[in-house]
């Protein structure tokens, strides 16, 4: 299908275009929306995981040392992996609105906002809050996956260290960072594809919106999909798979090869 | 040592205070959407400066999703499509992750490396192909249509999850079912599958959940009113010039109930097999 004209709102004419739908998305009518949601998806993805990451990151070492309701406390944080991105996108879109939204409200109050801005409506920052719903969203994953790894450090490796009058960032980098680094690496090699994945949360929230301005290529192919023109979507959607493939065999292996090393 | 004290106890109360806070981020959304469908006026719920309390919580957007709209109708689709994605791919899952645990054949690590690489590519990105498919073999607008892809869709994580399982179970206890005069199936479901219930319970309920969360495949598959889903009743509701936040916020809290219930059971093995996961590496 991504070779060939398929348009349901112009069902008569459907044939076979060879490489048209690429040339399109890459040079014709379309480049101008595919170059910005390319863009859009580096944006999307490298923000999103640089700070799910660092404050996962932080909050797990907060929580390495077991407290009284740390268990129940790990527990909570992580409910909003239950929810659907859908839901999620729908819960801060109206946390966003332009109009009546509370974080509006809550800028107001604590005086950094005049008044109430469309963060969702303008071009300049519709991207940017989609980025902060998503960082929310992904936060839990990451302190899970590296308490779990802080807690499996050998604590006989930290008393060492004390004997020695290491100091704390000695330990952290001499220690702690190379002891969990094969984790790190696989979480977030995992959460990039897991981010790219993700257009539910920009589908409920913008629908890509306003102008394109917070399109990502996973987002921009269910637009064509539900303008119904599938040969777009298909030529998208086969690009997409190339970039999985490529980057899952790298995924898989480099697990492989990890594996092989400990 | 009085100062160290002092700046240990400084530390400690501002790593609660960061875990509170950070607490706080967490459930503030879910709270908000809450207190939102429990507001009845329009003028209550657009008010601004924002009242946080509703003046008289009530239940009349719940109700009139339910009973105005058709929302009892897509919670009782969503939970035989779910049921179905969870019941059948875990079935499924258990057989193919036994004969992966159990038997070495040629082909194996071609096998297990395929359903890994499945996991990665989502079925949302084949949508326009799969219409096709669908409207060919005459299978839009159909509930079973939607089950069966979900099923199709959990396979491969019900499978790479239960072979996990498997290999935790020690193949003795199995020959010894077998010296007993056990046949091969038997002894799976008889011996492995109760030893392996709280994993299968696990794989079970998140098959369940994404099944129910899934919107895509929904939507593009079927716009009778009759057949949809949760996720399709609210797209309906978000696609709208004016959405009524008061009922879409009623319609996402009944969306989100049953997964959060759920959650809360297979939550321990969900985290110690991710995280189980992330120290094998």
């Amino acid at each position: 299908m991504a070779f060939q004209s398929y348009n349901l709102v112009n069902i008569n004419n459907i044939k076979w275009i060879g490489f048209d739908n690429f040339t399109n998305l890459f040079s014709g009518s379309e480049q101008d929306d595919f170059k910005l949601a390319l863009w859009n998806t580096v944006k999307w993805v490298f923000i999103s995981l640089a700070f799910q990451f660092l404050i996962g990151f932080a909050l797990a070492l907060l929580l390495k040392k077991k407290f009284h309701g740390s268990a129940v406390y790990q527990g909570l944080i992580f409910f909003p992996w239950a929810v659907s991105g859908f839901l999620i996108g729908i819960m801060w879109r109206w946390m966003f609105n332009g109009t009546s939204g509370v974080i509006n409200d809550i800028l107001i109050r604590m005086g950094i906002l005049d008044q109430p801005f469309g963060f969702l409506a303008n071009t300049s920052t519709s991207l940017a809050s989609v980025i902060v719903a998503n960082i929310w969203y992904g936060i839990p994953f990451f302190t899970i996956m590296i308490t779990a790894a802080l807690r499996g450090v050998a604590p006989e490796l930290y008393e060492a260290a004390d004997v020695d009058g290491a100091n704390v960032f000695i330990k952290f980098f001499k220690i702690t960072v190379p002891s969990i680094k094969s984790v790190l690496m696989l979480t977030v090699l995992l959460r990039v594809i897991w981010i790219f994945n993700f257009p539910d949360l920009i589908y409920s929230m913008t629908n890509g919106g306003p102008g394109g301005s917070s399109n990502i290529i996973t987002s921009l192919m269910m637009q064509k999909v539900q303008s119904l023109d599938y040969g777009a979507a298909s030529a998208i959607g086969l690009l997409c798979i190339l970039f999985l493939s490529v980057y899952t065999i790298i995924y898989l292996l480099f697990t492989k090869f990890t594996d092989s090393e400990e | 040592m009085k100062g160290h004290q002092a700046s240990k106890a400084i530390g400690k109360t501002i790593k609660y205070l960061f875990l509170s806070l950070y607490l706080i981020i967490v459930i503030f959304p879910f709270l908000w959407m809450l207190l939102t469908s429990l507001k009845s006026s329009q003028g209550e719920i657009y008010a601004f400066p924002v009242r946080y309390l509703p003046q008289a919580p009530s239940f009349v957007n719940y109700s009139s999703m339910l009973w105005k709209g058709n929302f009892s109708r897509y919670m009782l689709n969503s939970f035989i499509v779910s049921g179905i994605a969870g019941v059948g791919s875990v079935f499924i899952g258990i057989l193919a992750a036994y004969v992966i645990s159990r038997y070495r054949f040629k082909g194996q690590g071609a096998i297990l490396f395929f359903f890994l690489f499945t996991q990665m590519i989502p079925m949302f990105i084949m949508l326009a192909p799969l219409y096709q498919m669908l409207s060919k073999m005459n299978m839009l607008n159909n509930i079973w249509t939607l089950a069966l892809l979900y099923v199709n869709m959990m396979i491969p994580f019900s499978v790479v999850t239960l072979r996990g399982f498997f290999s935790g179970v020690s193949s003795t206890i199995e020959e010894a079912a077998q010296i007993d005069g056990c046949g091969r199936l038997r002894a799976l479901f008889n011996v492995i599958v109760p030893i392996m219930l709280p994993g299968i319970a696990a794989t079970f309920i998140f098959a369940f959940i994404n099944s129910w969360n899934e919107l895509f495949m929904a939507i593009m598959f079927i716009d009778v009113d009759q057949f949809k889903t949760i996720p399709v009743g609210l797209n309906a509701l978000i696609l709208k010039y004016d959405i009524k936040w008061g009922e879409m916020s009623a319609g996402a809290i009944m969306a989100l109930v049953p997964t959060i219930i759920l959650f809360s059971f297979a939550q321990k093995y969900m985290v110690e097999g991710l995280s189980a996961g992330a120290v094998k590496g």
